[in-house]
């Protein structure tokens, strides 16, 4: 596996006695998409903090394509953008200056067709002449974007790139965040929209209390965690759930029985059986699986529990 | 689009000259009042002192009176302006959160000094030199060591920029920005010999001036002016230089714990 940036025990306890990381073990594949989800206050903003050098961590090492980030910051440094979370700009900057102020601060020559491109990718070419004061939220939060692209970074963070953004711009950005990943940019990102982590990971993290709970392939985690259920219309309605479907967990819930099951163990076919057994008739039928929100919100209750 | 990462070269130029030059439009941005300030306030200090006064005290240490606040005039602006255009500078990106690009940047600590106190200091002497402009059109001026000005000028912008950085980042609001040039920087200059020699002064302020690190500085100055100051030029330029050394060591401690400045 072709590891891009690890992450070795590195945790964090704030000045203010506040532990916002126990000890943080993770790799990052080359050119995935990496979702980091987690409630207010889990640590994800620490976390990438840390790894981009705004906060020094109190334990563990990082490494950045081969330089440690620590020790040979530069090298590290120069292969990462970032969007932080805050809406921080200079107001009385055009948006042209500050991108490529941003560029040079990276250590990079200038390069104006790349300042174009990605300035119109991110609708801000008209806008270039504008001073950031002028712009509204969800165009400073492209800006704060055009300037993470400026030096052509090899690792891009996105810490909740979407958050006050509308519905079409959030659009606008998943359909960016794939094209960089087309050409090979690998991205982390954080969000509380799990429609976003749906839409767009590969991988997920889930981080809670300052702990990363779990690290899973979307896909197997939808499938291993995810609940299924089906929604079975009857053809006359019934007082009770029959006894002999005990086998299955089925439920009578406003006229329609519901079945729930896992989706490595479903008995659909044997239900649908015994139902024709039963001389119970249906009309309709309809699955439906539970989102990673419902997935994530088990998870961290389930976290709490233990 | 994705280069192999190899290693960063050992200094960002290009990372140095963005803060530069960053830091050198926003004083362009408020040209006007960089530049018509302080010509208005030196001639202020002429009419006042070199007029009204002038023609009362004749001659100090055989100079006119007029030529001999230029130094002591040109010292208070650079100390102050100094201060306060580097604090300004480092302290605004920790205000407005802007300060998370410097530090996720590969920008050593001392790349991001040189920026922003090379663009301070700048500044200043810019400035030192539209005042010492403005004086010559009031007083005749004759400079017995063009070279030693040129240094003190540049050793003193220099200096009390780096100070004025150590300030912006242990400020945490504007108030602490203008507290340190007010209440302990402009004082010891008016108390440091800008406006007549220390050696005017009765026991014990003659004394207790030579405490005033203020007075050294002023007297050097002088002394590239005149040929003549309070103490001997040597002393001027050591006490410059140990001030020089602290705030280079105060702002590498800075750096090597992240005082301020990261969590
Ligand atoms: N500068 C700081 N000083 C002290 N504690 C901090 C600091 N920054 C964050 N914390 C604390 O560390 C913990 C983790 O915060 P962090 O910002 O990393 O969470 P997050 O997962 O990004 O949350 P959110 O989803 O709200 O952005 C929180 O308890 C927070 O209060
Ligand atoms: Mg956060």
């Amino acid at each position: 596996m072709d590891t891009i940036l690890s992450v070795a025990g590195v945790s964090k306890t704030y000045a203010s006695g506040q532990r916002a990381l126990h000890p943080v073990d993770l790799d990052i594949r080359r050119g995935e998409i990496f979702a980091l989800l987690g409630p207010n206050g889990a640590g994800k903003t620490t976390l990438i903090s840390i790894i981009c050098g705004i906060v020094t961590p109190s334990t563990g090492t990082i490494t950045v394509m081969g330089h440690d980030a620590l020790t040979d910051f530069k090298s590290a440094r120069r292969v990462i953008g970032l969007v932080p979370q805050e809406l921080s700009v200079d107001m009385f900057e055009t948006v042209l200056a500050t991108v490529k102020f941003s560029r040079r601060l990276f250590g990079r020559s200038a390069h104006d067709a790349h300042i174009e491109q990605v300035l119109r990718d991110l609708s801000l070419w008209d806008k270039r002449h504008a001073k950031i004061m002028e712009l509204s939220g969800g165009m400073k939060r492209r800006v704060l974007i055009a300037k993470a692209l400026s030096h052509e970074p090899d690792i891009l963070f996105l810490d909740e790139p979407t958050a006050g953004v509308d519905v079409a711009l959030r659009r606008d950005m998943w359909k960016l965040v794939h094209r960089l990943r087309a050409n090979g940019t690998t991205i982390i990102l954080t969000t509380h929209y799990i429609e976003e982590a749906e839409e767009m990971a590969d991988r997920v993290g889930v981080i809670d209390k300052g702990k990363l709970i779990l690290v899973e392939d979307k896909a197997a985690l939808m499938k291993k965690l995810g609940k299924r259920q089906m929604r079975i219309t009857l053809s006359d309605p019934i007082a009770a759930v029959p006894p002999e479907l005990a086998d299955w967990d089925v439920k009578l819930k406003e006229g329609q029985l519901v079945y729930s099951f896992n989706a490595e163990d479903e008995h659909i076919p044997e239900l649908l059986a015994k139902l024709g057994a039963l001389g119970v008739g249906y009309k309709d039928l309809e699955t439906s699986k539970s989102s990673l929100e419902d997935i994530f919100v088990g998870l961290v209750e389930r976290d709490a529990a233990a | 689009m994705n280069s192999a990462s190899t290693k960063a070269p050992a200094i960002n130029t290009h990372g140095i000259w963005a803060i530069y030059r960053f830091e050198m439009a926003r004083a362009l941005r408020t040209l006007w009042q960089s530049l018509v300030t302080p010509v208005i306030t030196t001639s202020l200090y002429f009419v006042v002192f070199g007029g009204a006064l002038g023609s009362q005290i004749k001659q100090v240490d055989g100079v006119p009176y007029g030529a001999f606040i230029v130094p002591g005039l040109i010292m208070l602006s650079l100390l102050t302006q100094s201060i306060s255009n580097a604090s300004i500078g480092i302290y605004f990106p920790k205000f407005t959160g802007t300060m998370f690009e410097l530090l996720s940047a590969p920008v050593a600590p001392m790349e991001l000094v040189v920026g922003f106190v090379g663009a301070a200091a700048t500044k200043s002497i810019v400035l030192g030199l539209i005042i010492l402009g403005t004086a010559s059109l009031f007083v005749p001026l004759h400079i017995v060591h063009p070279f030693a000005m040129l240094t003190f000028l540049l050793l003193t912008s220099v200096t009390f920029s780096l100070f004025g950085f150590i300030i912006g980042v242990w400020a945490k609001g504007f108030e602490q920005l203008n507290f340190v040039p007010a209440l302990l920087v402009t004082p010891l200059t008016f108390l440091g010999g800008s406006f007549y020699p220390i050696s005017v002064l009765p026991e014990p302020w003659h004394t207790i001036s030579l405490f005033n690190p203020v007075v050294y500085l002023i007297s050097g100055f002088r002394w590239a002016f005149f040929g003549r100051g309070d103490v001997p030029v040597a002393i001027s330029l050591g006490v410059t230089a140990l001030f020089l050394v602290a705030c280079l060591g105060v702002i590498s401690w800075i750096f090597r714990t992240g005082w301020r400045l990261k969590n």
